[in-house]
């Protein structure tokens, strides 16, 4: 898989040529969203210092294992490996938390290996549900939110099954 | 407040099951490296982070938002008829759309929730069905460049931190589909 080689040089280099045919300071802009990058890192980094603490714990107080053996039944029927079963908990609640325990995963089994891409394409394809949920209905004054859940779950779910099939069709197990 | 009562179950409970299961003595040497690790990790993933947030700026800057709202907004026409009718909402929802394909989550919740505020308005705090589309297209992703979890794949060693973009997109497009199909199946059954 070398595509993505390319890839990466590929889109800077016509995200700058764009830029600079549309007469955009390209590199003021570059520095400035880099800033900006910053920011977002320095926002997660002191959650992420409470919540890795937290999975690191969990982790090796044995409680994740034993979740993922009591949910490996269900999850393999789903083609979901059971090692990512407490990412699925925590997903549509804290986007830090799981990137705490995806990237947990990720460095304990490898980022190349199929849990550890599993754990990545989860994260990249699903978002923090009920944070936004609370954020979009609360601030519209929307009491009755009906099935926005079940149909965001529903999503979500959607999204571990089809980021754990879509990892085995590209690269697979 | 949430994140509270789940920061706490997550180390209580590591404490109750480390006694339990004798690793009572992992569980305190977790507990000391876990800080520093995210401290490394973050650092680790700034370069990438910093970079895309960056090619995502110059995105922004040279109009290409734009065009994406061009390029949705027959979709977002086809999927929430009533909100398209307002010019205003409509504006808001394509910018919505397109600033979270480009992950520009700081552009995208304000759009987003001008929008929604509008579509609310003479709801009397009841979600309509077009909200609880919009809402469901917002909480899946459909982000085309997922920045952060290439920072931390890059961080971790992957031999090439973006090769899982075929896989993300692919997984994002079932995730969304299926989001949508739901809610036009709930809202065929669900009363008041």
């Amino acid at each position: 898989m070398d595509y993505s080689a390319y890839l990466v040089p590929l889109l800077l280099a016509c995200t700058a040529l764009f830029g600079v045919g549309r007469r955009v300071n390209v590199f003021d802009a570059l520095a400035q969203g880099a800033e900006e990058g910053l920011t977002i890192l320095l926002r997660i980094l002191p959650n992420l210092v409470g919540l890795m603490t937290a999975v690191y714990m969990l982790r090796a107080s044995g409680v994740l294992d034993l979740l993922g053996q009591l949910l490996a039944p269900l999850l393999v029927r789903l083609g979901i490996p059971p090692e990512t079963a407490a990412l699925l908990f925590i997903r549509p609640v804290s986007g830090s938390g799981a990137l705490a325990i995806g990237s947990e995963l990720m460095s304990a089994h490898g980022p190349d290996s199929y849990v550890g891409r599993v754990a990545a394409v989860m994260l990249g394809s699903t978002e923090t549900t009920f944070y936004t949920i609370a954020v979009y209905f609360g601030s519209a004054g929307v009491h009755k939110t009906r099935y926005a859940i079940p149909a965001a779950l529903i999503a979500d779910l959607t999204g571990f099954v089809a980021a754990a099939w879509a990892v085995r069709l590209l690269f697979g197990t | 407040m949430a994140m509270a009562w789940i920061w706490t179950g997550m180390v209580v409970v590591s404490v109750v099951f480390g006694l339990y299961n004798g690793t009572t003595g992992a569980v305190g040497a977790a507990a000391m490296e876990g800080a520093g690790a995210a401290v490394e990790l973050c650092l680790s993933m700034a370069g990438i982070m910093c970079l895309w947030n960056g090619v995502m700026a110059v995105m922004k800057a040279s109009g290409m938002m734009d065009g994406l709202s061009r390029l949705f907004r027959p979709v977002l026409c086809r999927l929430l008829p009533r909100a398209c009718r307002d010019p205003d909402t409509l504006a808001a929802l394509s910018g919505n759309v397109s600033a979270n394909l480009l992950g520009l989550g700081n552009a995208a919740t304000p759009l987003g929730i001008r929008a929604a505020g509008r579509m609310a308005r003479g709801s009397g705090g009841r979600a309509t069905d077009e909200l609880c589309t919009l809402v469901v297209l917002n909480t899946a992703s459909i982000q085309l460049l997922p920045t952060t979890v290439a920072g931390v794949r890059g961080a971790l060693g992957a031999e090439s931190a973006f090769d899982i973009l075929p896989a993300v997109w692919l997984a994002s497009v079932l995730s969304v589909t299926a989001g949508l199909l739901a809610a036009k199946a709930l809202g065929k059954i669900w009363r008041n």
